[in-house]
């Protein structure tokens, strides 16, 4: 019933960065445009950082193309130019309007039907088909408005929509999506839902002043436990204990166990563990999480590139997406820097009002990255020679490659120069442009080499088990490699999925054939890469049982797992498996039942080798039968050992069996190195963390109180510079890195946007602000000048910190970023914590070595 | 030296003799590259016993040269094996000093602060042998022996110190742990903070004079208290527990009925005890770990001045 009031040229949903930059171009054109707004501000994902954020302009080499200004700065700065700004350019903006569905108002489109895909809780697929139509295009808002418009631009980000109440009743108005002042609601009865840090935030907040009258319920779905980690999984530790005080206080009501079940005004049913309850209910606050815009986006009929969560909109050169006439730019395209946002809202409206000549403003970049190449060819050309020679690159769109290469570097590489040495870490993915390389099989004999051929990808097992090299590679001609970061690679996977399936299988077959050696070539195991499976096994699933039947063989290809043997009644830990190696190997040799379980130490990824397949493998090849045989005897004698002890050292075995798990549920199954504290030894001086701050800017990157402890065996709140770091994941300027020692550290770029910090599962990473230097050590040690050594009180630093009263500098001084161990890399000696433990308690460790038999053989051999 | 288990000396190509120094380097790439360990071992056994075997070598050469080195008659310290035994004894001194500022001074470089504890213990122990024998036992009422004196004291109280690096640190660790990990120190704190906040709240219905003696316990602080009650853990001025004793005597002349605030705010005290009692053992455990420094530094600060003392009154007028 909505009124359609006018049609414009373009209109541009969403006012973020993106957004507001192409609404700037197309009032600067004098373009007919609207720029469409849910919040009643500009650009809510900033408008909502925290106050007084300093906001960063990476990458500082890009340079912004845009009506708008923008340079790193606070954020109310940022915001207040914008918003004068935008008033000057006299920019149409409708505020409080959001759009809930775009349609195409032409004729239909033939042939151009848009497939999407639902997927459902119980894992099935629903697909529901929608015919495009040409524009211009209608936009309803939820206020039932109606808009017509001959161009779209979707800048909405990546923020999403509040999940939503789902049970009857859901939709009545007194169920709300948020609290902006708790101090307004008087005398209610008030259901929050959702135990996250916004749950708990709102319910504290209507409870907190008893004289408000309100009566205040939060619904948690899990039961109640000792550990507030348990039964709050999903929020901040503190916030929780405080929930769980102010419920212990009779503040506020915490029901485990507890979901709505129906909603009627004034009322709510919920049930419980204990059947249904009917309480009364003047307002529900639904803190559920959000769910990403793709729904939306895909029902203007956007595709996108694949099913992956990490999939980004199908884009050409121009940002257009498969519905002609509608673009997407900004975060929502894949770009989450604002400087990339402007500079996007400002080229798509210049295409869009026919200006074809324009390049984009990271040509310069791209420049630079070709140029210490041989012969002279413009930025299109070699994106178009690597796109076309590559073959894993064949699918992507230029504009695809563009933003690829970015994340991505080009070098040649002269004959004999070497790409990366065996051992080396590295997580990147290489492409052979143009060449040969070779792969050197004998460390000691380099001229025992397999050539890998121009067109191809090396370097993958590093990418996908994040391990070591396990070769050094040799350029054979001049050669031109194309080395892809594992974002990209990650990114590339989930965009391009025939790349996807091509590096699956490369990486198999190379992994098969590094790890059983022998002479194997690829047509000897062409029929096991043809029938291998690979698997993803969740933390704590089993692969193998003990005493079942199964001849197959796993090779361990992304986490890790443990092997347990049942003694007496009791599982024992016999070892643990990193990635690279295989299971399974026993029974197919030997016959029989699996004599062992086998399960996942953390979400692991194995390839599943059809048993009989391996074994006419085997049976041609008897040099990889005989080695195959050793590698089994050494894992027989590990198991005969520990059965052996168990009888006259059952005490130790369990002990030795329990530390195991223990370490494995703190992360060390998907770490590659980590501080581990003996407590029978650490008289908590706390030298380890003052060491750490004076060799690190003066802020500590451990805390050896916290984390947890087990048999004396102490796991501090430290990084475990883990395999597949979950840090990395969501870094909008890429600044997290594995560096040449295997650590994970975080460069200068950091923007202190702290989504590491949130991603990190094991707490380890604190956003802070460097503090001042401080006076050298002896004129502390004599005139008692400075704080002293480790990590200065915030008073002092704050105190002594250098303002001088020009508000750039002293910004960039009260700047936080993320802190996080950086395993000392760089630093002589190494990691300064151990080395500054006076009593040797503190360790560091790599799990793999660590958890081995080895150890307890010692004990009941010292016992 | 069995400690954690497993965690003893194994075999691993991995480990080498330095648990944390630098591997020879490979290759130039990987100079920062440090060994892996998957084993370790303390201060006292490091690098088997190294530093025990140096010293104990060193005080067997001394005696044995004392006892069987043929040296003219006259004042020992004079002898030229005197001023040996003296150099060394005084080096010594002051290398043992400057553990100090190695503990401070976070300077790259392949040393570890364990070898260097290991070899300030062991050397340290040595001076009992070497700077007893330069005395040639030739005790007196005087600055020599004065330096002599303060050196025996330094040494005994480190060995307290060993005593205590060796038995506490378990202890703490225990005490530190619950149901779900370790508790910090801070953390004890802010339990403690919270218990405050409800006892508050809780103590609001009771009579006024009730009141006051649990507002009593809010108020007093936990790290009140002199260095005796820290390291005793006793505390006899407890508030808490007077208020708790308190209540549950008023109560005691009291009709039973059913939600007695006087109940709650009784539970919540215990509660508190309890916590206090871990937040005690916990700061008494950690003040004996740095207790015996309060002697061992200031002492050594005492002998260095003695031995300068003595060293010039040697030369001067000896
Ligand atoms: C805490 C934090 C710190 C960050 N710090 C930095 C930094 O220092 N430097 C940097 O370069 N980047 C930073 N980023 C990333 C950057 O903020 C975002 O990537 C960027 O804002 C994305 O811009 P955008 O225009 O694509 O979308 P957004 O800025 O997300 O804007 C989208 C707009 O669309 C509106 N909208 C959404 N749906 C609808 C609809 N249906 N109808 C109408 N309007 C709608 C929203 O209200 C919003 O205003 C940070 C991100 C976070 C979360
Ligand atoms: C004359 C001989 C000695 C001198 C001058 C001396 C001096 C010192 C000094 C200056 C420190 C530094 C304290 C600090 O800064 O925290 C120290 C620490 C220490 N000393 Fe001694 N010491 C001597 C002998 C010994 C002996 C014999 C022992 C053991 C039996 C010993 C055990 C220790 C220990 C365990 C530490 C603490 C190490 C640490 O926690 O960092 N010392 N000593
Ligand atoms: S910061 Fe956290 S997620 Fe990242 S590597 Fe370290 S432990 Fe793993
Ligand atoms: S390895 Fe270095 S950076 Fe990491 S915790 Fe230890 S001292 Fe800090
Ligand atoms: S330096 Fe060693 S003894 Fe001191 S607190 Fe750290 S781990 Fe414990």
């Amino acid at each position: 019933m909505g009124t359609v009031s006018d049609t414009f040229r373009v209109a541009i949903i969403g006012s973020g960065p993106a957004g507001m930059s192409a609404a700037s171009r197309a009032a600067a054109l004098g373009l007919s445009h609207v720029l469409i707004e849910k919040t009643d501000h500009l650009s809510d994902t900033i408008f909502k950082y925290q106050k007084g954020k300093h906001v960063m302009a990476t990458p500082s080499q890009l340079i912004l193309r845009s009506d708008q200004e923008f340079d790193a700065g606070k954020r109310e700065d940022i915001l207040e130019k914008w918003n004068s700004r935008t008033a000057d350019l006299g920019i149409n903006v409708k505020y409080e309007a959001e759009v809930k569905a775009i349609r195409g108002t032409g004729p239909a489109i033939p042939g151009s039907v848009q497939q999407i895909v639902k997927r459902n809780r119980d894992g099935t697929k629903d697909v529901k088909e929608l015919q495009r139509h040409e524009g211009p295009y209608e936009l309803e808002l939820t206020n039932g408005e109606k808009l017509i418009a001959d161009t779209v631009i979707l800048a909405i980000g990546t923020q999403g929509n509040p999940n939503l109440m789902r049970c009857p009743g859901g939709d009545l108005p007194h169920v709300t999506y948020q609290l902006d002042d708790p101090t307004e609601v008087l005398d209610e009865h008030v259901i929050v839902v959702g135990v996250g840090d916004a749950g708990i935030e709102n319910a504290r907040g209507l409870a907190e002043d008893s004289a408000q009258g309100n009566v205040v319920s939060i619904l948690n779905r899990k039961p109640k436990s000792t550990n507030v980690r348990e039964s709050f999984a999903n929020a901040k530790e503190p916030n929780a204990k405080a929930l769980v005080e102010d419920d212990a206080d009779g503040k506020l009501t915490i029901r485990y166990e507890t979901e709505v079940k129906e909603l009627e005004p004034g009322w709510a049913t919920l049930s419980t563990r204990d059947g249904e309850e009917k309480i009364r209910c003047d307002r529900v606050i639904a803190r559920i999480g959000s769910a990403p815009p793709r729904a939306f986006v895909e029902n203007c009929g956007i595709a996108f590139t694949s099913e992956d969560r990490l999939a980004f909109p199908q884009l050409s050169p121009v940002f257009e997406t498969t519905a002609p006439g509608i673009f997407v730019i900004g975060a929502l395209a894949g770009y989450p820097l604002i400087k990339h946002c402007m500079n996007q809202g400002y080229d798509v409206v210049e295409f869009i009002n026919g200006n074809t000549d324009l390049k984009p403003a990271d040509e310069p970049l791209l420049a630079e990255k070709f140029a210490g190449l041989p012969k002279g060819r413009s930025v299109d050309e070699w994106l178009e020679h690597l796109r076309t020679s590559i073959s894993i690159l064949k699918d992507m769109s230029p504009l695809q490659m563009r933003e690829f290469m970015l994340d991505s570097d080009v070098r040649s590489y002269a004959p004999g120069e070497v790409v990366f040495e065996k051992n080396a870490p590295g997580s990147s993915l290489f492409a052979i442009a143009e060449g040969l390389v070779h792969v050197r099989i004998d460390p000691n004999d380099a001229s025992k080499v397999v050539p890998i051929e121009a067109g191809t990808i090396f370097g993958e097992v590093g990418l996908i088990s994040g391990r070591r090299r396990g070769a050094t590679i040799v350029a054979a001609e001049p050669t031109i490699c194309v080395e892809i970061s594992r974002n990209a690679a990650l990114k590339l996977m989930s965009q391009v999925p025939p790349a996807k399936r091509e590096i699956e299988r490369i990486s198999t077959e190379r992994q098969l054939l590094q790890m059983f050696g022998s002479g194997l070539t690829s047509a000897d195991i062409a029929e096991v890469v043809e029938t291998a499976k690979i698997r993803t096994v969740p933390a704590g699933q089993a692969i193998i049982k003990e005493g079942e039947d199964g001849k197959n063989i796993f090779v361990i290809r992304v986490g890790s797992m443990v092997v347990e043997k049942e003694v007496g009644g009791k599982p024992v830990f016999l070892s643990y498996l990193p990635a690279g190696s295989y299971v399974g190997e026993m029974a197919l040799i030997d016959g029989g039942q699996r004599t062992a379980t086998v399960r996942a130490a953390i979400k692991s990824e194995v390839i599943e080798i059809d048993g009989e397949a391996f074994e006419r493998v085997l049976a041609a090849k008897p040099a990889l039968m005989d080695k195959a045989r050793g590698e089994m005897d050494v894992r027989r004698r590990t198991n005969a050992l520990i059965e052996s002890k168990k009888d006259s050292f059952s005490g130790v075995v369990d002990l030795y069996s329990e530390q195991a798990k223990f370490l494995v549920s703190q992360g060390l199954g998907e770490a590659t190195d980590v501080l581990l504290i003996d407590e029978k030894l650490c008289v908590g001086c706390d030298n380890c963390e003052k060491a750490c701050a004076d060799a690190h800017e003066g802020l500590s990157r451990l805390d050896r109180e916290a984390g947890k402890s087990f048999a004396h065996l102490h796991v501090p709140t430290s990084c475990r510079h883990c395999e597949h770091p979950h840090c990395m994941a969501d870094c909008p300027p890429n600044a997290i890195h594995r560096g040449p020692d295997g650590e994970v550290f975080i460069d200068d770029t950091c923007i202190g946007c702290g989504n590491c910090q949130r991603n990190c599962p094991y707490g380890v990473i604190r956003m802070d602000k460097v503090p001042p230097p401080k006076p050298s050590l002896l004129s502390w040690l004599f005139f008692g000048k400075g704080p002293g050594p480790g990590e200065p009180a915030a008073k002092w630093a704050k105190k002594n910190m250098p303002y001088n009263g020009d508000p750039a500098h002293d910004e960039a001084l009260d700047r936080k970023k993320a802190i996080k161990c950086d395993m000392c890399a760089g630093i002589d000696g190494g990691p300064a914590c151990v080395r500054a433990c006076p009593t040797g308690a503190a360790i560091r460790v790599a799990p793999d070595e660590f958890l081995t038999v080895a150890r307890l053989k010692s004990e009941t051999e010292g016992a | 030296m069995a400690s954690v288990p497993g965690l003893e000396p194994t075999e691993t190509a991995a480990t080498a003799e330095d648990t944390t120094t630098t591997d020879t380097p490979r290759s130039s790439r990987r100079r920062t590259r440090r060994n892996k360990v998957t084993s370790h071992d303390s201060f006292l056994s490091y690098a088997n016993g190294r530093w025990w075997k140096i010293a104990g070598l060193l005080c067997l050469a001394s005696l044995l040269a004392y006892i069987f080195v043929p040296l003219p008659a006259q004042h020992f310290g004079g002898t030229w094996l005197g001023y040996t035994l003296g150099t060394i004894g005084a080096g010594l001194i002051v290398w043992l000093t400057l553990l100090g500022v190695r503990k401070r001074a976070m300077t790259p470089g392949t040393w570890s602060l364990k070898a260097w504890t290991s070899a300030h213990v062991y050397l340290g122990l040595s001076l009992i042998v070497v700077a007893t024998l330069h005395t040639g036992f030739d005790l007196g009422w005087n600055v020599h022996t004065l330096a002599w004196a303060l050196m025996m004291i330094v040494i005994v109280s480190g060995m307290f110190g060993i005593w205590f690096y060796w038995t506490l640190p378990q202890a703490l660790s225990e005490n530190r742990y619950d149901e779900d990990g370790a508790v910090t120190e801070k953390q004890m704190i802010e339990q403690l903070r919270s218990l405050d906040r409800q006892i508050h709240d809780a103590a609001q219905p009771l009579s006024a004079e009730d009141a006051a003696v649990v507002e009593k316990s809010l108020e007093q602080d936990p790290f009140d208290g002199s260095i005796w009650n820290r390291v005793t853990a006793r505390y006899p001025n407890c508030a808490t527990r007077r208020a708790a004793g308190t209540l549950r005597e008023a109560r005691a002349f009291r009709p039973r009925v059913a939600d007695d605030p006087l109940d709650r705010v009784d539970a919540l005290l215990t509660r508190k005890e309890a916590m206090l009692a871990r937040l005690r053992r916990h700061l008494r455990l950690k003040s004996l770990l740095q207790l015996w420094l309060y002697v061992h530094v200031p002492v050594t600060f005492a002998l260095l001045a003695a031995l300068s003392a003595h060293i010039v009154s040697v030369f001067f007028y000896w």
